[in-house]
């Protein structure tokens, strides 16, 4: 559209100001610091975790440059309810993808926006079961975390309150966690059929806890529930890090720089980091900073660490252990998929209104280690057509007609747990970018474990449709989410980080998002990220006050 | 053989006619007119290609019932002439324009194998014979050189062509879906409501089950 600007052709956040994201147009001030100019942290990546980490550092009295590839929207006006259009919001350049259950990147789980991948995330914020941050102590597999739930917990409430979640009264599972700041959402028909599933199973149920408005919000109206949560919510109902942590980070001083693609961080004087070279507006420049944090996600945060080898550090920075890159997860995505007698309109509201973690808190009766949630489903057109096609091969009239059934058609996906094996990776391929950088390229396998999860999984969810009335299965497989490749622990040698996310190896780097998991959990990871993001601020402020920086 | 009759539950149902009402903002406007009056004409692939994938479009989306179908492989083309990807390169797959034009060179090759014929010639059920044959990794012509069929069929092939259809207003006019809605969203959720602004399904059609072959 003539009247608007493209924000993806030239950086918006210039010029003492950056866009305000409740304004068609507007713009709210923002402090700008000189690429000469030492600030103290320089953020790299700002989705979940760099988002919630520039915030909390900047009001903590910080001085902070967030970088970040992707575009600076205006969801108000720069969103279309349009599947092809919203590709916009995605991570396009290719990862090259192997193992023998290749991963799909792109719209699947990465993308490429100020406010990262929460900007096109579906908003389930789930808490981790207490006894996941000790599986190896307390459930026998994985590994423990080195951090305790109760903290973590605490980061949660903390982080759910800033989201304003609405979620149900009582959470049926785990500890009491008392009321969701904003009430449940009106669960939709799509969501029912999960819940008269449970109910004839005799497992329990809930509207899912969602970060989108229930009820108004300063500048933000509550969720219309147009259902293109997916690729972008152009209501501003979601709570996503554009319109929650990047607002606070702006108000707080912090810069954010839009389409700033950084490709290397470079050692300063001895032993630490110095600042990162990056790309913005057709020219290569350098950030100094007296700390650089990668939040790029699970393969971007690697590939920048394993780019930026030097003589100091020939494996790539922070990567002593041999550990960058390794053990990368995903969660297992399968779903079930049937036909109702009544009309469903899975389009209507977010894509999973209900959500069932029985198998999750239930330990008896598996065949396998770990656990998993599941939703109900609501698929715009192309998602639902690409999956069945990818999934079926199936073609021609016989899949117009399928597609046909549309508004009749009720699903239930898993998010998985999926065992951390070194297997699993990222490296650097031969082939490089427009800017020089190696392409990323990943090796992904489900392990027998993860194999019997997601079988026993698709057992279940068949029998919760057919309760529910549902008829004429398919059967789809997918991944999830991204997690691992720098996990934090206890020791130098097996974990690349502390559980501040601060490397071993060089005391002013720092990671600050997925990547940091041990282990996957059996819930979609974003409430985590944020959790352990405004857990590494309130540690970094509470080191800088005893002068341990 | 006669194709099969595609059957819609929504005959009555047109999207476009919300064009003009607050389920429609300025950008959804916009990206759609471009889809419906702006189709690019071709440029990535040879003319060979482009005829190849008409006729491959035309079997995995077959509209026997319009008279101005749906424009399918100018879209495709559209993106592979501008190298936008879609952010994953299967391991197994070469880069995404060498892929397109060694994958559609190969199912001509394939039908010349099997029929002496270019596949855009081919009756409709030597087509679909040929394209499950690619699913099955039956392919008989040695011009795949290792590229595995099923891998290009369903994961790049199939996806492109969905992308393309079920992003077309037609489309969502005929499964029902309530098409874009912002600002205005929907009200009624529960199971069997709809609001004013959704289409109404022909009571009197039983919902019928495509079986899987």
């Amino acid at each position: 559209m003539s009247s608007r600007s493209d924000p993806q052709r030239g950086p918006r956040a210039i010029g003492g100001r950056a866009p305000d994201v409740f304004i068609p147009g507007g713009w709210v001030p923002m402090r700008q610091f000189d690429d000469a100019d030492e600030v103290d942290f320089v953020i790299i990546g700002t989705g979940a975790g760099g988002a919630t980490l520039a915030a909390k550092l900047a009001e903590a009295g910080f001085r902070v440059v967030g970088l970040d590839a992707g575009p600076f929207w205006r969801p108000l006006e720069d969103f279309a309810s349009d599947e092809e259009e919203q590709n916009k919001l995605y991570w396009l350049q290719d990862r090259i993808s192997g193992g023998q259950h290749p991963i799909e990147f792109g719209a699947n789980n990465s993308g490429c926006s100020v406010g990262g991948s929460t900007v096109h995330f579906q908003m389930v914020v789930l808490r981790w079961r207490p006894e996941w941050f000790a599986s190896r102590s307390k459930l026998g597999y994985g590994r423990d975390w080195p951090i305790s739930w109760q903290e973590m917990w605490r980061y949660y409430d903390e982080v759910e309150d800033a989201l304003k979640v609405s979620g149900p009264v009582r959470y049926p599972w785990g500890p009491s966690r008392g009321r969701y700041p904003y009430r449940e959402h009106e669960v939709n028909a799509a969501g029912l059929v999960l819940a008269k599933g449970a109910e004839a199973l005799g497992v329990e149920w809930c509207a899912t806890p969602l970060a989108t408005l229930s009820a108004p919000r300063g500048r933000a109206h509550p969720c219309v529930y147009r259902g293109f949560c997916k690729i972008g919510c152009s209501t501003n109902a979601k709570q996503s890090a554009l319109t929650t942590w990047i607002p606070r980070a702006l108000a707080a001083g912090a810069e954010i720089r839009d389409l700033a693609t950084v490709a290397k961080i470079e050692l300063g004087h001895t032993g630490v980091v110095g600042g990162v070279v990056y790309h913005r507006n057709g020219a290569w420049r350098r950030q100094r900073a007296r700390h650089v944090v990668v939040a790029g996600y699970a393969i971007e945060t690697p590939r920048l660490l394993l780019h930026s080898a030097c003589p100091q550090h020939p494996q790539g920075l922070a990567n002593s252990s041999g550990l960058v890159g390794k053990c990368l997860m995903a969660h297992s995505n399968h779903a079930v998929w049937g036909v109702m007698e009544e009309e469903i309109r899975w389009y209507k509201g977010p894509p999973s209104m209900a959500v069932c973690e029985h198998w999750n808190y239930e330990d008896q009766g598996k065949d396998f280690s770990g656990g998993y949630a599941f939703m109900s489903q609501g698929p715009l057109p192309v998602d639902h057509a690409k999956s069945l096609v990818s999934n079926t091969g199936m073609f021609g009239i016989e899949l117009r007609q399928r597609m046909a059934l549309y508004n009749h058609m009720a699903g239930l996906k898993i998010v998985g747990e999926v065992e951390p094996r070194e297997v699993n990776r990222v490296e650097l391929a031969d082939e490089v970018d427009e800017l020089g950088v190696p392409l990323p390229k990943t090796t992904f396998s489900f392990s027998d474990n993860d194999k019997r999860l997601y079988k026993h999984s698709k057992r279940f969810m068949r029998r919760m449709l057919e309760a529910a009335g549902a008829r004429d299965f398919t059967e789809t497989a997918s991944t999830a989410h991204l997690m691992g490749t720098c996990r934090m622990g206890e020791r130098p040698t097996d974990s690349v980080t502390n559980a501040d996310g601060r490397t071993w190896d060089i005391p002013n780097l720092w990671i600050c998002d997925g990547s940091l998991f041990p282990t996957s959990g059996g819930v979609n990871p974003s409430l985590t990220i944020q959790a352990l993001a405004a857990r590494t601020a309130d540690r970094i402020a509470t080191m800088a006050g005893r002068g341990e920086l | 053989m006669p194709e099969r009759i595609f059957q819609t539950l929504y005959p009555e149902y047109d999207v476009l006619e919300k064009f003009h009402t607050p389920s429609w903002n300025a950008q959804t406007r916009e990206v759609v007119s471009r889809r419906l009056h702006e189709v690019p004409g071709r440029r990535f692939f040879d003319e060979l290609q482009w005829k190849t994938l008409q006729a491959v479009a035309d079997r995995v989306i077959p509209q026997p019932e319009r008279s101005d179908p749906v424009p399918i492989v100018p879209w495709i083309d559209a993106r592979l002439s501008k190298g936008r990807g879609d952010g994953t390169r299967y391991a197994s797959l070469p880069p995404q324009a060498e892929c397109w034009r060694r994958g559609t060179d190969a199912i001509e090759a394939e039908a010349q194998q099997r029929y002496s014929r270019s596949f855009h010639v081919l009756d409709p059920v030597e087509q679909d014979l040929l394209l499950r044959a690619l699913d099955d990794e039956e392919t008989e012509s040695p011009d795949w050189h290792g590229l595995p069929s099923r891998s290009f069929f369903r994961h790049v092939l199939l996806r492109a062509v969905v992308e393309v259809y079920y992003a077309h207003p037609a489309a969502w006019s005929e499964i029902g879906f309530g098409g874009p809605a912002s600002p205005r969203g929907y009200v009624r959720l529960a199971a069997n409501r709809r609001d004013p602004w959704e289409g109404d399904e022909a009571t009197s059609q039983p919902v019928k089950v495509a079986r899987r072959r």
